[in-house]
């Protein structure tokens, strides 16, 4: 059901030859970085691009994610794997529960609905003292000295390397998902609901059904990759994993990337994620804002300068590799 | 009680006039604008330096805070929502994303992220009381000048022919632009009149919140709620959802403890939209 299958495996296969010919930290840690934001792309792609339900709360499940296995690791040393799979499992529920009530609702009272969502989550977890509250967990570091083998049941390694492949591992997964749900018939299901709920309905479509659907796999897979995002930076609380700005960080990139596509959060993470760690490293750090500063000015200009360019010229690039069928845009950008 | 209730309005009223200059890109372009609470940081930090520069009381200051944030939206709409306006989806509200995060980090940058106080305004230190209730000078100040404010809006939206031609441009750009209306300029003025209304409400809100460059961070979210709660592009379902906002954040405070607070103001929005898919008093 997987539609241009050799495409996507060829996208994977150039980031995962990527990391053994640049071995930059820097690179690999942005690389990590861009494929859990592509991930997320991916999973709000669902809701948004497919269902035509706009999420502006995705740090919610996000950070759902990364509280289970982080938490259960710190108070329970319960492998994270473990964790990765309960956490989406209760992201997906959350997901489903609270946000089944708001189907009904059209456009931007939706959108504002969904970010209601995320304060309340992050407001309860500021203040629940069984996730340490307003401090942050600080996931507890094994022996230094450890076996590969306890290293990955725990999640905790020395080098980025590792890192890289697991975070493509989940990627891989969580484009293939989201390309088989695309071409299956609930992926049809939720366009037709998106381009008109009502004809939908008159054919027999419940659209409340598929949207649910569409929402609690998108949670589930935002939820995983909160979960290695947590074991990477070993360090979580609630303000930043359920902030405003990470959701909409996951809007940005899908929708500059090309919202509704696959391969649209994979070319926004690329062109996004490099133009951020950049910044932060060349400017951040004497904190005078100065790297937020520019970065929010890069992405005003690309938006307002070019609002259709990035999209076009992704489209120009697309095409030719139609042509030539060789893959992997994003390249370039992920090398930076 | 009594004193919760009134400080909860008096809060409302600030929070209209917030959300009035919100509702009122959002209903005419479309436009979510997410640099809405930056704009209000920037009305408040004109107002402390006009303060602390040339002496002058945020009272007097307000029409230059006004004017300043007039400018500042003025300028938005020719630099960047012009370009934007007609793009697909959500580019308008990225763009806007972008500025807001530059317009912070650029009031970091010039400002550091001190919190400056403005402790001698005219209106400071002072409290009227009636019965048992006491109420601040700074916040009885701010919340007549938000009910000033927002009722001249309304008039100006409603019996001028600027005002008319902004509704119209609204309801049908092609057919105000076929009508003889410049609908680019009641876009541009749109766009200014929002910033005037936030900036004031950052004049007033100065002399009793502390100034900093994320202080307008946490009002731009309210504002949106309190939009979405009164129906988008609706004046007067902005002033009623701030009233409505500011009642449940202090009773709510007051009632679960402050920690909770923002909560209730975000559940109270969720079970409201259960009832009125389209707010309050939208349509």
């Amino acid at each position: 059901m997987v539609k241009d299958k050799k495409k996507l495996l060829i996208i994977i296969l150039i980031i995962a030859v990527l990391p053994l010919v640049i071995k930059s930290r820097t690179v690999l840690n942005a690389l990590v970085l861009l494929l859990i934001y592509a991930t997320l792309g991916e999973a709000w792609n669902i809701i948004t691009g497919f269902a035509g339900q706009t999420s502006f709360g995705h740090a919610a499940f996000f950070g759902i994610g990364a509280y289970t296995s982080a938490i259960l690791f710190f108070r329970y040393a319960i492998s994270p794997w473990f964790g990765l799979i309960l956490g989406g499992i209760i992201a997906a529920l959350v997901a489903g529960i609270v946000s089944f009530p708001f189907f009904k609702i059209r456009g931007h009272y939706f959108a504002i609905a969904t970010l209601a969502i995320a304060e309340i989550v992050k407001q309860i977890f500021v203040s629940w003292d069984y996730v340490e509250g307003a401090t942050g967990v600080s996931i507890p570091i094994i022996p230094r000295d450890s076996s590969f083998f306890t290293r990955l049941i725990n999640l905790q390694f020395n080098e980025r390397l590792p890192w890289v492949y697991l975070t493509l591992i989940l990627f891989a997964l969580a484009i293939f998902a989201a390309s088989y749900l695309e071409n299956s018939k609930v992926g049809f299901y939720l366009k037709a609901i998106r381009e008109s709920p009502e004809a939908s309905e008159a054919i027999g479509i419940n659209p409340r059904k598929y949207k649910l659907i569409a929402m609690m796999t998108s949670a589930f897979i935002a939820a995983l990759a909160g979960s290695l995002y947590a074991q990477y930076i070993l360090y979580i609380d609630p303000f930043m994993m359920f902030s405003l700005d990470i959701s909409m960080k996951i809007v940005l990139l899908t929708v500059l990337g090309g919202i509704g596509s696959v391969y649209g959060p994979i070319i926004g993470a690329a062109i996004f994620i490099p133009l951020s760690e950049f910044t932060r490293i060349q400017l951040g750090g004497s904190g005078t804002g100065i790297d937020l500063m520019i970065y929010g000015l890069l992405i005003v200009v690309i938006t307002s300068y070019q609002p259709k360019g990035v999209i076009g010229i992704i489209e120009t690039v697309r095409n030719r590799r139609n042509k030539n069928n060789d893959g992997g845009e994003g390249k370039g950008e992920a090398a930076s | 009680m009594e004193q919760i209730i009134t400080n909860g309005l008096l809060m409302g009223f600030i929070y209209a006039l917030v959300a009035v200059g919100l509702t009122l890109v959002w209903g005419v372009m479309d436009v979510i604008n997410f640099a809405h609470g930056e704009f209000l940081m920037i009305g408040m930090y004109t107002a402390f330096w006009m303060y602390s520069l040339f002496s002058l009381d945020p009272l007097i200051g307000l029409p230059i805070s006004m004017i300043v944030v007039f400018l500042v939206g003025v300028f938005t709409y020719f630099a960047i929502i012009r370009r934007v306006i007609d793009a697909p989806g959500l580019t308008a509200l990225l763009a806007t994303f972008g500025f807001s995060m530059f317009l912070k980090n650029f009031a970091q940058f010039l400002w550091t992220p001190n919190y400056r106080y403005i402790n001698d305004a005219v209106v400071s230190g002072h409290s009227i009381k009636i019965g048992t209730i006491s109420i601040g000078t700074p916040q009885i100040v701010a919340s007549i000048g938000s009910i000033i404010l927002t009722i001249l809006v309304m008039l100006f939206m409603d019996k001028t022919r600027t005002g008319k031609a902004i509704q119209a441009t609204a309801l049908n750009k092609n057919t105000a632009l076929l009508m003889g209306i410049n609908t680019k300029k009641m876009y541009a003025i749109t766009f200014g009149l929002s910033g005037a209304c936030v900036g004031a409400a950052g004049a007033l809100m100065s002399t009793f919140f502390p100034i900093y460059p994320g202080s307008g961070a946490l009002y731009s979210v309210l504002a949106f709620v309190i939009v979405a709660l009164g129906g988008f592009g609706n004046i007067k379902g902005a002033m009623f959802a701030g009233l409505i906002i500011g009642l449940t954040e202090a009773v709510g405070g007051y009632l679960l403890g402050t920690q909770f607070k923002y909560a209730l103001v975000f559940l109270v929005y969720m079970i409201v939209i259960q009832v009125k898919p389209k707010g309050l008093f939208g349509w």
